[in-house]
C-alpha cells in the first residue's frame, strides 16, 4: 500500500512554546471539552477547482479526529464572525473568544510545481493572542486526508503534550455470517474508518492479527491448509510466508518493539508454551517450559521483559518475565481470570481482559500488578490494543446469542485510560482482534 | 380420478403438517430446549444425545467436557473407547480429532485448550493401543461452535473433541 508518495514536512514556528497558556490535563477523566474552531483552508481563486473539495473535508477530517477523542469541541462554523483570508496571518482574536473559541485552527492551501499541494496551517491561542504552532507540509493531493490527521495529531500533540494517535490505522478481523460457519478476513482501515480494506478473502479462518512497529508487516494466525500456522504478511507486496517450521499449531504472535522478532506460541501434545523467532536469522528460543498454558505474550516497550498469560497456578493469571525466560512471576491478584496482557507503549501500564462473576472486564494494572483499575464491563470483551501514545485502547465486544439464534454481535471498541469516551468503531462489518498501528512514518 | 385422489392426500398430508405444527405449538415453551436443558447438562458436561454424530456405525464421534476442563468424563471414556475399538477393527484409518472451546473465554486461551482437549482424546486413544500416527490432533479453539446459542445447554455441546476420520 502507498503511504506517502511525497511528503515534505517544514516546522514554521516555535514561538514561546514553553508558555503556552491552553493546557489541557488528559489524565483527568471526564472534563469539558475544549472548544476549539476549525476553520476551512483557504485558497486562490486560480487553484478553487482542485482545492475546493480538498480544503472542505480537510478541515471536517480534523474536526472529527479531534471531537471523536472527547477532549475538543468543534465550534459550528456558522457562528464564526471572522470569515477573511486575514485570520491565517492575523486573527481578530475578540472575534473568536465572543463565539468561546480557545483555540484556533487557520490554513492555507496552494498548488505548487506539478500539482503538489503546500498546506500551512496555525494555531493560535485565544486568549493569550498568540500562534502556538505552526507547520508547512507539501505532498501530493490524494494525501490530503493523511495531511489532516497530521495536522490534527500537532492539534492534540501542542494542547495535551503528549502524543497524537490519528495518522493510524487499525487492523481487525471482518466477521460475517452465523456463528457455526463465521467468514473471517483480515481488514485495514485509517483509525477514523476510512480506506477501509479487506487483505484476505475470508476462504482461510485467520485470526489475532498484529502490526509490526516498525514496517508495513503484519502476523496473524492462519488455518491455511487446515494447519494452524503463524504467518507473515507484507501489507505493500502483498508477499506473505508462514513464520518458521514447528511441529505444532503456533498462535498469538505478537512483534517485538523493534520489529525483528515475533514472540508466539507453540502448542505440542497438549501443551502450549512461550517461544520467539529471531525474524531474520530464524533461530527460534523455546521461553517457557511448564506444563500449563502459556500464551499471549507481550513485549514491554523496551524489548527487556515479557508479560503472558498462563493457568499455571490453576487459574488463569497474567505473569511477568525477563526476555529470555528468567524471573517468571505472577502479578495479577485481585479475584477472577485474567487474559490478554498488553504491555503499554509508555511503559508503565499492563491492559488486559478480566472474567469475573460472569462478566467481561477491559482493565489495566501497573507493572508489578498494582493499581487495578477496570475500565469497562460487558457480557463480553476481550483483546486490548492500545493506541500509540498509550491513552486509548481498542478492544472488541459480543453480544449474546438467543435460542432463536439472533442478537450476536461483534463489535470494536475504543475507550480512553480514563474510563471516559467509550466508543463504537464503524465497521463494514461485523470485528473483532483489533490492533493499533504506531504513527505512520 | 386418480389425479384427484393424489391432490386429496397431498392436502391431506398438509394437514397433517399443520396439525402437528400447532400441536408442537401448544406444548408449553421451553419444554424442547430449556427442560432438557437442565437435564442435558450434568457437572457441566454435555450428557444429551443432540449434535453427536456417528464415526460409523455405534461410534459415536465426540466427548464432552466441563467448563475450562480436558479431563475425560467415564462417559467421554467409553465413547473412545469404542473409537479404539473400531480402530483396532479398521487397521488402515486415521483421524483427525478437533478440539473445541465454548464462546466463553479468550480466544488465545482457547486455541490452547481446544489442543488440551483434543490431545487429552488422542491419549487415551493411545493407551488402548492406538498408534500415535493414525492420529492427528487440530484446535479450533471457539471459532468453529456447533451451537449457536448463549446459554449452558449450547456451551456444553461446544465444549468437545470430534474424532473425523482423514481417510
Amino acid at each position: 500500500m502507498r503511504i506517502v508518495k511525497y511528503l515534505i514536512v517544514i516546522s514554521l514556528l516555535f514561538i514561546n512554546s514553553a508558555f503556552a497558556l491552553i493546557e489541557i490535563d488528559i489524565t483527568e477523566g471526564n472534563r469539558e471539552p475544549l472548544p476549539v474552531a476549525i476553520t476551512s483552508f483557504f485558497y486562490d481563486e486560480v487553484d478553487s477547482i482542485k482545492l475546493n473539495e480538498i480544503s472542505k473535508n480537510l478541515s471536517e477530517v480534523v474536526s472529527a479526529d479531534l471531537e471523536r477523542c472527547g477532549l475538543f469541541a468543534a465550534i459550528d462554523k456558522d457562528a464564526f464572525i471572522q470569515k477573511n483570508p486575514a485570520m491565517h496571518l492575523r486573527p481578530r482574536f475578540e472575534d473568536w473568544r465572543l463565539i468561546k473559541a480557545q483555540a484556533l485552527v487557520t490554513g492555507r492551501l496552494k498548488l505548487v510545481d506539478d500539482d503538489k499541494l503546500r498546506v500551512e496551517f496555525r494555531l493560535w491561542d485565544t486568549l493569550a493572542e498568540k500562534e502556538i504552532e505552526a507547520l508547512v507540509l507539501i505532498t501530493t493531493t490524494d494525501n490530503w486526508r493523511r495531511i489532516s490527521h497530521m495536522i490534527a495529531d500537532k492539534v492534540y500533540e501542542r494542547l495535551t503534550g503528549e502524543g497524537g494517535y490519528f495518522d493510524t490505522r487499525i487492523l481487525y478481523v471482518a466477521e460475517s455470517g452465523p456463528k457455526n460457519k463465521r467468514i473471517k478476513k483480515l481488514s485495514i482501515m485509517d483509525q477514523d474508518g476510512a480506506n477501509h480494506r479487506f487483505l484476505t478473502s475470508g476462504k482461510e479462518l485467520v485470526l489475532t492479527p498484529r502490526f509490526n512497529p516498525v514496517k508495513q508487516e503484519i502476523t496473524y494466525l492462519s488455518y491455511f491448509k487446515n494447519l494452524p500456522r503463524v504467518y507473515l504478511l507484507n501489507i505493500e507486496t502483498g508477499n506473505q510466508e508462514v513464520v518458521g517450521d514447528f511441529p505444532g499449531m503456533t498462535f498469538a504472535p505478537r512483534f517485538s518493539p523493534d520489529g525483528s522478532k515475533i514472540i508466539m506460541s507453540l502448542a505440542k501434545d497438549g501443551n502450549s508454551d512461550i517461544y520467539v523467532m529471531e525474524l531474520k536469522s530464524r533461530v527460534v528460543t523455546r521461553l517457557t517450559t511448564n506444563s500449563a498454558i502459556d500464551t499471549s505474550p507481550s513485549y514491554s516497550p523496551d524489548g527487556k521483559k515479557i508479560t503472558f498469560n498462563s493457568d499455571r497456578g490453576g487459574s488463569q493469571q497474567i505473569y511477568v518475565m525477563d526476555n529470555d525466560g528468567r524471573n517468571q512471576k505472577r502479578i495479577s491478584s485481585e479475584g477472577g481470570n485474567y487474559a490478554t496482557p498488553v504491555w503499554s507503549p509508555r511503559g508503565d501500564l499492563i491492559a488486559f481482559t478480566k472474567n469475573f462473576k460472569g462478566s467481561y472486564a477491559i482493565g489495566v494494572m501497573r507493572t508489578n500488578g498494582e493499581g487495578e483499575r477496570l475500565l469497562t464491563e460487558n457480557w463480553y470483551q476481550e483483546a486490548p490494543s492500545w493506541s500509540p501514545n498509550g491513552r486509548v485502547l481498542t478492544f472488541y465486544r459480543e453480544t449474546p446469542t438467543n435460542e432463536a439464534g439472533q442478537g450476536h454481535s461483534s463489535t470494536l471498541w475504543s475507550i480512553d485510560l480514563t474510563g471516559f469516551n467509550e466508543r463504537k468503531i464503524d465497521t463494514p462489518e461485523d470485528g473483532s482482534d483489533p490492533s493499533w498501528s504506531n504513527l505512520m512514518q | 380420478m386418480t389425479h384427484n385422489v393424489k391432490r386429496i392426500s397431498n392436502l391431506f398430508i398438509m394437514l397433517l403438517v399443520t396439525s402437528f405444527l400447532a400441536a408442537c405449538a401448544t406444548v408449553p415453551t421451553g419444554s424442547t430446549s430449556s427442560s432438557s436443558s437442565k437435564s442435558d447438562v450434568v457437572g457441566g458436561v454435555y450428557v444429551g444425545t443432540e449434535t453427536i454424530e456417528m464415526l460409523a456405525v455405534n461410534v459415536p464421534d465426540r466427548v464432552f467436557y466441563a467448563y475450562d476442563s480436558y479431563s475425560l468424563t467415564a462417559s467421554a471414556q467409553a465413547t473412545l473407547g469404542k473409537q479404539a475399538k473400531w480402530l483396532k477393527a479398521n487397521p488402515s484409518a486415521s483421524i483427525a480429532i478437533e478440539g473445541h472451546a465454548d464462546e466463553r473465554g479468550t480466544r488465545e486461551y482457547n486455541l490452547a485448550l481446544g489442543d488440551r482437549r483434543a490431545s487429552s482424546a488422542k491419549d487415551y486413544l493411545m493407551s488402548q493401543g492406538i498408534s500415535s500416527n493414525r492420529i492427528s490432533t487440530i484446535s479450533y479453539g471457539k471459532e468453529r461452535p456447533v451451537s449457536n446459542s448463549s446459554n449452558d445447554t449450547s456451551w456444553s455441546q461446544n465444549r468437545r473433541s470430534v474424532s473425523v476420520r482423514t481417510n
